[in-house]
């Protein structure tokens, strides 16, 4: 039996595979297409101090391999998070996680803060890299100097383990990962999207209504292995990786590259039972390649 | 709604760039109300396309979609042959209401490819003994398509942008005396919609709204519409994509 436990910073993963944020809601949707305690854990839609609108549509773009989104961070805020969505997600035997966004570093220590009083909730991913809010978002992920200064803050409100999700938009993602390996962070999940464009023919203006959006799905997966690959080098820290991930190959491609776990999160726009189907085909993938567990394959392309 | 994967029974070319497919599928056709929608996947392409239901034969367990080809996503399903297997969600979104209680005479306004799901509704309004009257219009004589079929079900006024067919103009220029109706249902582009929106502001109405979907199961919170109500943003593919002409901002 191929063994697809990972034990994780305050995450007891039975299997590696979680959906991304901000694709999957907070599960409702996707539970009416199957059981959510299948999944190794959840990480929930970005959480704000309060309810945000987001952005003016059209949000979302097709490119080539993949997809530009500019949602903006829409969510009810943190409160209704946890009075109503949190209990709804504890009902499965999975893992929570809590995607914690902000514009200012109170407004991230009033999120972290607040989820760290709800006990269902096992870990924060600290999104320091969403490319599409005007102020904040980005530019903590982007500057070494203040990605520490917010893993700190966030450090110092929670004791649940911090996973920083770090921002491709970077000329050198090692030094970001650096900064906040120093700073504290448990882990770090890498990647977010990368900035992008799509001009509308038409119109002769840019399609999305913010201009630019994030770039995800399997376009994006090269670059998202390689930087992996970089920090699994540099750093100690787990990593949770994800970035164009369709296929248990896939899978088994970032874990080689050093992912610990991994998150998928465009391909559920395709197929809504991506995560149950990579779930299922896993075990014969490690199989295939001379593995009898994800943490013997993880880093593998990384030692040598 | 599920994932499902359907048999393509039959492809046609029935105007201008316009395609209509009668596909076999149980699950759809035992649950699809009108102004729902299909999410098709178009084998190549990161996002489904979202397609109305245009017409339920229950009997035979078929259904009927029309599309016209604007993109590469739509040109690829116009060569898709009959025999193939169509990966689809659906049934999609909440459909128009059809239970109320003064809806003696409704007034149907739909504008190009807005026009199916319309043809679903009166089927559906004609069988519950209600009056119906259908104003729809096309760019041209060329794009015009089910002419017949909503001539069957009830008045027809037909209108397109150049004049070429029916009426010259467009379709709010051709809309009867508003006093003559219980409420009205639209679909079509959204400038059209706004100035339904607009003409029948003291009506009772239902627009049927487009917009770029992600997920198009309310998950991603791509295709918002701004509304009136406490909920603000509400979700075109999982709160619509029907709403009441009262609490969308448009
Ligand atoms: C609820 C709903 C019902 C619809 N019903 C019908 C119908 O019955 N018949 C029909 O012909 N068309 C319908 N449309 C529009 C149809 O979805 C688009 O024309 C189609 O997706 C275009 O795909 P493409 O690859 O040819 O175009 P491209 O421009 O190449 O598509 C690129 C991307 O943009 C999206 N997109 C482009 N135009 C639209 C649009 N108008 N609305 C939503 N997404 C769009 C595509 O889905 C794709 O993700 C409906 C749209 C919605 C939202
Ligand atoms: C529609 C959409 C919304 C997203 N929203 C968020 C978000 O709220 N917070 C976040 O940290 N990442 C968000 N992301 C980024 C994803 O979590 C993920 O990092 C990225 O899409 C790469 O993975 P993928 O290629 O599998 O989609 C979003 C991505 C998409 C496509
Ligand atoms: S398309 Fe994802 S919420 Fe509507």
């Amino acid at each position: 039996m191929t063994d697809l436990h990972v034990q994780l910073p305050g995450l007891d993963l039975k299997n590696p595979i979680m959906p991304a944020s901000g694709c999957f809601g907070f599960g409702r949707e996707y539970s009416r297409f199957y059981d959510l305690s299948l999944l190794g854990a959840v990480i929930m839609k970005a959480a704000t101090g309060e309810v945000r609108p987001g952005n003016p549509t059209p949000r979302v773009a097709e490119t080539e391999g993949g997809m530009l989104n500019a949602i903006g961070l829409q969510n009810p805020g943190v409160d209704q998070i946890i009075s109503e969505e949190v209990p709804f997600l504890s009902r499965f035997d999975t893992e929570i996680i809590a995607n914690v966004a902000g514009s200012t570093l109170e407004e991230y220590e009033t999120v972290a803060g607040k989820f760290n009083a709800a006990p269902q909730v096992k870990a924060l991913e600290l999104n320091i890299s969403c490319p599409n809010v005007k102020e904040g978002g980005v530019q903590f992920g982007t500057d070494p100097a203040m990605a520490k200064e917010v893993t700190k803050k966030v450090k110092a409100v929670s004791d649940k383990p911090v996973y920083v999700k770090l921002s491709p938009n970077v000329t050198d993602i090692v030094q970001i990962a650096k900064a906040v390996e120093e700073a504290g962070a448990d882990g770090l999940t890498m990647i977010n999207t990368l900035t992008g464009m799509q001009i509308h023919l038409p119109s002769k203006r840019p399609l999305i209504a913010n201009q630019t959006g994030g770039l995800s799905g399997p376009a994006i997966k090269p670059i998202a292995i390689r930087m992996i690959y970089e920090v699994r080098r540099a750093v100690d820290l787990p990593i949770i990786g994800m970035g164009g991930i369709r296929t248990a190959e896939d899978v088994l491609e970032f874990l080689l590259a050093g992912a610990d776990a991994v998150a998928v999160g465009t391909a559920n726009f395709q197929n809504p039972l991506i995560l149950p189907e990579l779930i299922r085909d896993l075990p014969l993938v490690l199989e295939k390649y001379g593995f009898r567990s994800v943490t013997e394959a993880t880093g593998k392309a990384v030692m040598n | 709604m599920k994932n499902v994967k359907m048999k393509l029974i039959a492809s046609r070319k029935i105007a201008e760039n316009t395609y209509e497919w009668k596909l076999t599928d149980d699950y759809i056709t035992q649950r699809a109300r009108p102004g729902q929608f299909i999410y098709i996947a178009v084998p190549g392409f990161t996002l489904r396309r979202p397609i109305s239901i245009a017409d339920v034969d229950q009997e035979n367990e078929q259904f009927t979609i029309l599309f016209k080809v604007v993109g590469k996503g739509t040109e690829q399903m116009a060569h898709f042959p009959p025999g193939m297997t169509v990966d689809c969600l659906g049934p999609n979104g909440n459909g128009f209401p059809l239970e109320m209680e003064k809806m003696g005479r409704a007034l149907l306004i739909g504008g190009g490819i807005g026009v199916p799901p319309l043809h679903y509704l009166a089927k559906e309004l004609v069988q519950k003994g209600m009056d119906v009257t259908a104003v729809i219009g096309f760019q041209s004589k060329a794009d015009v398509f089910y002419e017949g079929e909503f001539a069957e079900l009830g008045e027809t006024i037909l209108v397109t942008d150049d004049g070429s067919y029916g009426k010259k103009g467009y379709v709010t220029d051709a809309l009867p005396d508003p006093s003559d109706f219980d409420v009205y249902f639209s679909c079509g582009p959204r400038g059209m919609l706004k100035n339904v929106q607009h003409l029948l502001k003291d009506k009772t109405g239902y627009l049927s709204l487009e917009e770029r979907m992600g997920c198009g199961v309310g998950a991603c919170a791509a295709c918002v519409i701004p509304t009136n109500t406490k909920a603000g943003h509400k979700k075109i593919c999982h709160d619509g994509p029907v709403f009441s002409a009262k609490e969308v901002l448009l």
